[in-house]
């Protein structure tokens, strides 16, 4: 081997050490697919009881007195919040396990300082937003709710990209620009909401995947 | 004479250093464990690495408590900072050299 690539070769491990250090780059392309296919049942399980030919409450008896008292555990007695809550788990699960097999195939440890950092990351957008959200439905703003998923989760994934792979920022501006196009066509949001976080993960998974765990 | 190879250090003339210098130039400071699990090496064979970078002050070590576990941090020093993107430098050159 002579010296020039020696040095090339040592330059690219130099390049690979910084990433590994600083980056989560375990994600697997999958867990972007399964996550929107979730995405996508969860939206069409909701659809009915969105759009009214389904009751969201569950139990109307107990729904008046929990509206009149301003009670918070209303939201606890709809159809829709627990639909919500189960395609959150099962997308937030379906995605671990891919990423789980990724990082274990690649021999990089799951749960360490890259992983850590790029959860707090994400999380803090997120938990801001669901605050938000959480007001909106009390104050009955349904219409808003949609759009204030793909705004935070967008600002989420664009705060992410500087801790895994940079590609998420792009998926990050289009759930934000999906977002505020949505602010106008209010009452659509299950549809906004289905392309932002079925397709768009969806489309995403399928090219991170190829560009990077294609054999 | 200029030869680039006068630049390139022989602190980094290892994959282990190279290793722990790379993952202290991105980040503010290391754990020795994290150090431990990028590099997959041994305690032993990590701790004499980053004790020749010490002894050179390209590194500089913090040692404090997790609970009652010690928790040893390194991280780059302005000096090492500047030798180690010079080594960067020299080995950039010398792929340049034959292009």
């Amino acid at each position: 081997m002579n010296e020039q690539q020696q040095s090339l070769e040592t330059l690219q491990d130099i390049k690979k050490m910084m990433e590994r250090s600083s980056r989560f780059i375990s994600l697997s392309g999958l867990s972007g697919i399964s996550a929107g296919i979730c995405a996508l049942i969860g939206a069409w399980i909701a659809h009915p009881y969105v759009f009214g030919t389904r009751d969201f409450v569950i139990h109307r008896s107990m729904a008046v007195e929990q509206a009149m008292a301003g009670d918070y555990s209303a939201i606890f007695n709809t159809w829709l919040f627990w639909i919500a809550a189960a395609t959150f788990l099962t997308a937030l699960a379906s995605a671990f396990i891919f990423t789980y097999v990724r990082s274990k195939k690649e021999g990089i440890p799951l749960w360490g300082v890259t992983a850590k950092r790029l959860l707090f990351n994400v999380s803090v957008p997120l938990l801001v937003g669901a605050i938000f959200i959480f007001r909106l439905i009390h104050f009955g703003t349904f219409g808003l709710v949609a759009p204030g998923c793909l705004l935070f989760y967008g600002l989420g994934l664009v705060n992410a990209s500087k801790y895994t792979l940079g590609e998420i920022k792009y998926l990050g501006y289009c759930q934000l620009l999906l977002g505020i196009i949505n602010l106008w066509f209010v009452g659509y949001g299950l549809y906004f909401w289905a392309f932002g976080f079925g397709v768009l993960h969806i489309l995403y998974g399928a090219y991170m995947w190829w560009k990077y765990e294609r054999d | 004479m200029l030869n680039p190879i006068d630049n390139l250090n022989k602190l980094f003339d290892s994959r282990v250093r190279l290793g722990i210098m790379s993952a202290l130039m991105v980040n503010d400071e290391v754990n020795f464990n994290d150090l431990k699990e990028l590099l997959q090496i041994t305690d032993g064979n990590l701790a004499s690495h980053l004790k020749a970078l010490e002894e050179n002050s390209i590194i500089k070590v913090e040692k404090g408590f997790v609970g009652r576990k010690t928790n040893t941090t390194y991280s780059i020093t302005k000096s090492g900072q500047k030798i180690f993107k010079a080594h960067i430098d020299a080995l950039e050159k010398m792929i340049r050299a034959t292009k």
